[in-house]
């Protein structure tokens, strides 16, 4: 992997690399030492199910718990009741992994379970399929301009 | 805004989501520019991306995987109370090319972040977006102390087309980082209107 090892990244008195405009190199400057942090844990939260039936939710999929909905504790897991709290504001799935601290993929699949139980509504982001609108892009710059 | 499919109701309504990229080496200072213009501190999230082993012989047609988790840190644009933007700090090793496929799924465009110091840590990056036709633009992060160059210096370094734009700006700067942000969404605006 380390193609580039002679390269100093310290030393720019040279100028600068330059990126073959094809290809280039990743130099791997410094691997994210980040714990891998036990796996089975969320997986027994999942109840042992995977990707396969949470393809519709996105990383930034909107959720929120539904108004008026019967919720019979006893049915759902801990973290789904946690979920439910904790989206009683729109919030997206990467939002929702990252307060309850349990990974996007495990959050997807325990959303695609409230959704089918009709505890919670999803709306999808924008898409390449359904592509931005110029009054949707003039509101992003507008609302940027405001920051 | 008109409402879309599954409307929960007039009393809750629900945003849709946009997303930005912003890309770059490590340290370059991805977190830092999302939390300048973030209304949220940047919050970090764990994804657990599944892997496809790439170059080594597979004799026995079973695919061989592994399962790599990645940091990814995000901050929060409320645009209206229909619309919010997020913006997503993206690893930028080339190794985790897998994950930028997955993320830039629907993307409006993209920041890479230039580090002078260590340009080469965003070649992956440009490369990618050249390739997969995102729109982005070039943020030079002009570190204290670093050796400073101008944009067509950067420009030339990385092959890039004119039309790509390059601009210096300071991560930790909200103004700054603002400025990035509309210069990648005129940047987008330009390439929906070709």
């Amino acid at each position: 992997m380390q193609a580039h090892d002679e390269f100093d990244p310290g030393d720019t008195q040279h100028g600068l690399p330059h990126r073959d405009a094809v290809g280039g190199f990743g130099e791997e400057a410094a691997p994210d030492s980040e714990e891998a942090g036990p796996l089975v844990r969320p997986y027994v939260i999942a109840q042992g199910r995977d990707h396969a039936d949470a393809v519709q939710l996105d990383m930034i999929s909107v959720v929120i718990a539904a108004k008026r909905a019967e919720v019979d504790e006893m049915a759902l897991e801990p973290e789904q009741l946690r979920i439910l709290e904790l989206c009683r504001r729109p919030l997206s799935v990467a939002e929702v992994s990252a307060h309850l601290d349990i990974p996007v993929a495990v959050v997807k699949v325990l959303l695609s379970d409230l959704l089918n139980r009709g505890l919670a509504l999803a709306r999808a982001p924008y898409t390449a399929k359904s592509p931005v609108s110029r009054d949707v892009l003039q509101a992003v710059l507008d609302g940027i301009q405001r920051l | 805004m008109a409402s879309r499919d599954s409307d929960p109701g007039p009393e809750a309504p629900v945003p849709s989501a946009l997303k930005i990229l912003v890309a770059g080496g490590f340290g370059a200072g991805k977190t830092t520019l999302v939390g300048a213009v973030s209304e949220i501190a940047p919050l970090r999230t764990e994804e657990m991306m599944t892997e496809a082993s790439y170059g080594i012989d597979d004799l026995s047609g079973v695919e061989s995987k592994t399962t790599t988790t990645v940091a990814l840190d995000f901050g929060r644009i409320t645009i209206s109370p229909s619309l919010v933007l997020y913006l997503f700090g993206t690893p930028g090793q080339e190794r985790f090319w897998f994950m930028w496929e997955e993320l830039s799924e629907g993307a409006l465009g993209a920041v890479v972040i230039a580090d002078t110091r260590r340009l080469e840590t965003c070649f992956a990056a440009v490369d990618f977006f050249e390739r997969r036709g995102v729109p982005f633009v070039v943020a030079v992060n002009c570190f204290d102390g670093a050796h400073q160059y101008e944009p067509d210096e950067v420009r030339e370094a990385l092959s890039l087309n004119p039309d790509i734009p390059v601009t210096l700006c300071d991560a930790r700067v909200r103004e700054s980082a603002k400025q990035v942000l509309l210069t990648l969404m005129n940047r987008v605006s330009e390439q929906v209107a070709a």
